[in-house]
């Protein structure tokens, strides 16, 4: 192994029943050196790490770690600590009514002669750490009474006493708010100083910037590159991760959809937010016109379009249906106002694996009937046999099962749910996503057929190319707020990825 | 073999399978006896009422049967069993007899208020628990069993109270009709009859299977689509609730008492038995109110077969478990691969000796 490199990782394979999670998935950690571990989700991040402390097996490939001569496995995350691998992640795993010097040494307490705990000796040196990290905190009081960002400090303390030489920080800023974001930064570039290398997972980009020193870029559980900080600004980070060479884009010619702006509008958005998920922001939508949401994931594209459909309820602003202020408070009120969304995660969210393809179409349709006005079998029957046709969903019959379907029909059967309510303003989250590329275009035709009949839409989709060709405007969003909007005239690949990116793009 | 094969696959099949083999012990024990073998499905009128041993389990199933019938939308609907039924059972017991009776008395031969008044108050009261047990399970997000354990011990109790911690017979014909017979059909069939047609046509002509069964398989899913899944769990409660009056106003009618320490007594265990054996999944989602019914009446029928062997009452739930065993472990996910694997084996032994 190179000198100075504590970690390397190489030709990382791993397969998830159906899915190949990892392609030869690589990472090098040098000896003192942050470094980010970048993608969009999918890619790959979490099971490499999982791969590196033992949680997954993988199936092919080497990790070196300093001090070890070959490859090594780890058995589990035990097995990892015990090499010098530690992990802190985004949720603190400590006991919060166990005292700062308990949850320091849980497991591994300091011992009287007749074996019980050595509480004295246990408080000393927890003492002695905390003043060796230049923490201000009272190892005697309980893990709770601190902050979650001092909390997450003692975690991040717990590890690297253990004398760990590579530290893995999972997400660890999401809940923390700037200043304490700060403070987790300081001690970070402290345990650099003191030789540990240190994986830093997070989407933030940036936190990126502020504080490490090279990046790692996934993208479908394959390696994109290894960077300095310097030889990678945003703009270029972004197109790595979404998988497009910044050189070569190439602007893809639109068709003029025309200006819908002067068509009445159908919703009307201001300052609608919902405290942790999306800062209030301001909306208008006209008939016929297609809005694209854009950003990374977690920028709160998803969370925007489920506080207008009233998945989450908002919680502050005024929300006007065709002119019309309106509440709504549960996703059914939003179906009477002729809206519909199909969610981003299908499984969780869009179907009833165990009814039947069917049952699957008609669902919102008899929820808009209500629970007396059963909608008759043959009528039933009627309108699954119209849209498998149409959609030309794959099924062996419309009793099927729809968790036997593959990803692509299942996704287009929650389409058929929705076109059955014949919607007036629909909210398609991710409608492309995990199906194969021939749907995909269906899909997208499906939009702007939609569109030209009159329909408003939300399209949220991981792929410019699919929004610069369905959508009239896009939204912008940057870790959970909207920051702008890009007009038709203005929308192209390279200055889509310089909103997402925000900052200064020229960098 | 495929016509075989086709039967044996039918959601129906292992419930009235396990049933059947109940039947089969009954066949065996009469003709070891000397018995004509078909003793047990023999239905005569004695003393002017219908008489045998099947008439018998449908008659003391009566209650398991609507019981099986809420439980098996309150399992479907929340993945949780309402283990109040019995105490609600004994609650109604109370609340009817009390108003009968009049608070206080003990005894009586006239009733104090209208019969209706009575029964109403009483299915109310029920009605009322179920809500309460909804609201715990659907608004405050508790588990099913801990929010029902609530009634589980205080409706028992909170009937002794109503009752003056006595036992109150109403000595009255009309209400003793309800656990007795009309013509000679014993009314309670009668009751379940009814109960198990409304429950069918509800479910057919209203939305409401499709509604419990998408809150039951895919709570964020159903609530995306539309549903209100707070209320349809609310609901199933309710019902659940409704069904416990009722199988509480048969029980306490055959014994025109409110013996409130007695009445339904570790009935929600034969009714969360009834929903397993019936080929339901207490993990909820699909149901099949047939199936539950079966499995109740199934239960019933062991309970009269080993009264008709001899066993002791002391001993059957001994004899019970080890038959309740048999059938769960038949109708297990492992059990089933055994068989078929078992099926495939012999399938390709015939092929190989084929070629």
């Amino acid at each position: 192994m190179e000198a100075g490199v504590v970690l390397k990782m190489q030709g990382i394979c791993m397969t998830f029943p159906g899915v190949k999670a990892l392609d030869h998935a690589c990472l090098t950690l040098k000896k003192g050196e942050i470094r980010a571990l970048m993608g969009e989700n999918g890619a790959g991040k979490s099971t490499l790490i999982k791969c590196l402390t033992g949680v997954n097996k993988f199936e092919a490939g080497e990790i070196y770690l300093e001090g070890f001569n070959g490859p090594i496995v780890n058995k589990d995350t035990m097995d990892a600590q015990n090499k010098g691998i530690a992990t802190v992640y985004q949720e603190v795993n400590l006991c919060p009514n166990l005292s700062v010097a308990e949850n320091l040494y849980i497991g591994r307490e300091p011992l009287t002669k007749i074996g019980t705990v050595n509480r004295k000796a246990m408080n000393r040196q927890a003492e002695e750490l905390m003043k060796e990290l230049e923490l201000d905190i009272d190892v005697t009081r309980n893990l709770e009474d601190y902050s979650l960002a001092l909390q997450q400090m003692i975690a991040i303390a717990r590890a690297v006493d253990m004398d760990s030489k590579v530290l893995i920080l999972d997400e660890p800023t999401s809940s923390l708010d700037d200043r304490e974001v700060e403070k987790l930064f300081t001690m970070m570039r402290r345990l650099k100083a003191k030789g540990v290398g240190i994986i830093f997972v997070t989407h933030f980009l940036e936190q990126v910037y502020a504080v490490c020193d090279g990046i790692t870029v996934l993208r479908n559980g394959q390696l994109v590159g290894e960077y300095n900080i310097e030889e990678l600004p945003r703009v270029k980070l972004v197109a790595a991760m979404m998988g497009k060479d910044f050189d070569d884009l190439a602007s893809i010619k639109q068709e003029g959809s025309g200006d819908k702006r002067k068509e009445p509008l159908v919703i009307e958005a201001k300052g609608l937010g919902h405290a942790g998920t999306i800062r209030p922001f301001d909306l208008d939508i006209h008939k016929g016109e297609v809005i694209g949401l854009t950003g990374l994931l977690g920028s709160g594209r998803s969370e925007l379009a489920r506080v207008i459909y009233g998945a989450d309820r908002a919680q502050t602003g005024t929300l006007k249906v065709k002119g019309k202020e309106v509440k709504i408070k549960n996703p059914i009120d939003a179906m009477n106002l002729g809206m519909g969304l199909l969610p981003d995660d299908r499984k969780a969210e869009g179907i009833i694996g165990d009814l039947s393809v069917r049952e699957n179409i008609i669902l919102a349709l008899q929820a808009k009937a209500g629970i007396l006005k059963r909608i008759p079998m043959a009528k039933q029957i009627e309108i699954a046999d119209k849209y498998i046709e149409m959609l030309q969903i794959k099924t062996a019959s419309r009793e099927t099962l729809i968790k036997q379907l593959s990803g692509g029909n299942q996704q287009k059967v929650i389409l058929a749910r929705w076109l059955a309510t014949d919607p007036e303003f629909l909210i398609l989250d991710e409608p492309t996503r995990g199906i194969d590329i021939g749907t995909k275009t269906e899909i997208q035709k499906l939009v702007l057929k939609l569109a030209a009949e009159g329909k408003s839409l939300i399209f949220i989709s991981s792929e410019i190319e699919e929004m610069l060709r369905t959508c009239n405007r896009m939204a912008v969003l940057r870790d959970g707020a909207k920051v702008g909007e890009i007009e038709e005239a203005d929308m192209n690949q390279m200055s889509v990825m310089k909103a997402i990116a925000g900052g200064d793009s020229n960098e | 073999m495929s016509s075989l094969k086709k039967i044996t696959q039918k959601r129906l099949f292992l419930p009235i399978f396990s049933m059947i083999l109940v039947m089969l012990i009954n066949v065996i024990y009469d003709m070891a006896c000397g018995n004509a073998p078909l003793t047990f499905f023999t239905v005569t009128i004695k003393n002017g009422v219908l008489y045998g041993r099947l008439i018998d389990i449908f008659n003391r199933g009566t209650e398991a049967a609507i019981l099986a019938i809420g439980m098996t939308l309150v399992v479907s609907s929340s993945a949780g069993t309402d283990i109040s039924v019995g105490s609600v059972m004994s609650l109604y017991g109370g609340m009817c007899c009390m108003l009968l009776a009049g608070y206080g008395n003990t005894n009586v031969s006239n009733y104090a208020v209208p019969l209706i008044i009575g029964i109403g108050a009483g299915l109310l009261t029920a009605c009322v628990c179920g809500l309460f047990n909804g609201f715990l399970v659907a608004y405050m997000n508790i588990q099913p069993m801990v929010a029902t354990l609530i009634l589980w011990s205080a409706g028992r109790a909170i009937g002794l109270l109503l009752c003056n911690s006595q036992i109150v017979y109403v000595r009255v014909p009309s209400f003793q009709k309800i656990g007795g017979y009309v013509g000679f059909i014993p009314t309670p069939i009668l009751i379940a009859a009814a109960c198990i047609l409304v429950a069918s046509l509800v479910l057919k002509f209203t939305a409401l299977g499709t509604y419990i069964q998408s809150v039951g398989i895919n709570k964020k899913a159903s609530r995306i689509a539309g549903f209100n899944s707070a209320k349809i769990i609310l609901l199933c409660y309710v019902i659940c609730g409704l069904c416990a009056g009722l199988a509480g106003m048969v029980a306490t009618s055959r014994i025109y008492s409110a013996d409130t320490n007695n009445i339904g007594l570790n009935m929600e265990l034969d009714a969360i038995l009834a929903v397993a054996l019936g080929g339901n999944s207490l993990g909820g989602g699909k149901f099949n109110l047939a199936g539950s019914l079966i499995g109740a009446y199934t239960i019933q029928a062991i309970d009269t077969t080993l009264l008709a062997l001899g066993v002791s009452t002391a001993q059957s739930p001994v004899f019970k478990a080890i038959v309740v065993i048999l059938i769960v472990v038949i109708q297990s996910e492992p059990a089933k691969d055994f068989f078929k694997k078992l099926g495939k084996k012999k399938e390709m032994a015939k092929g190989a000796a084929q070629a």
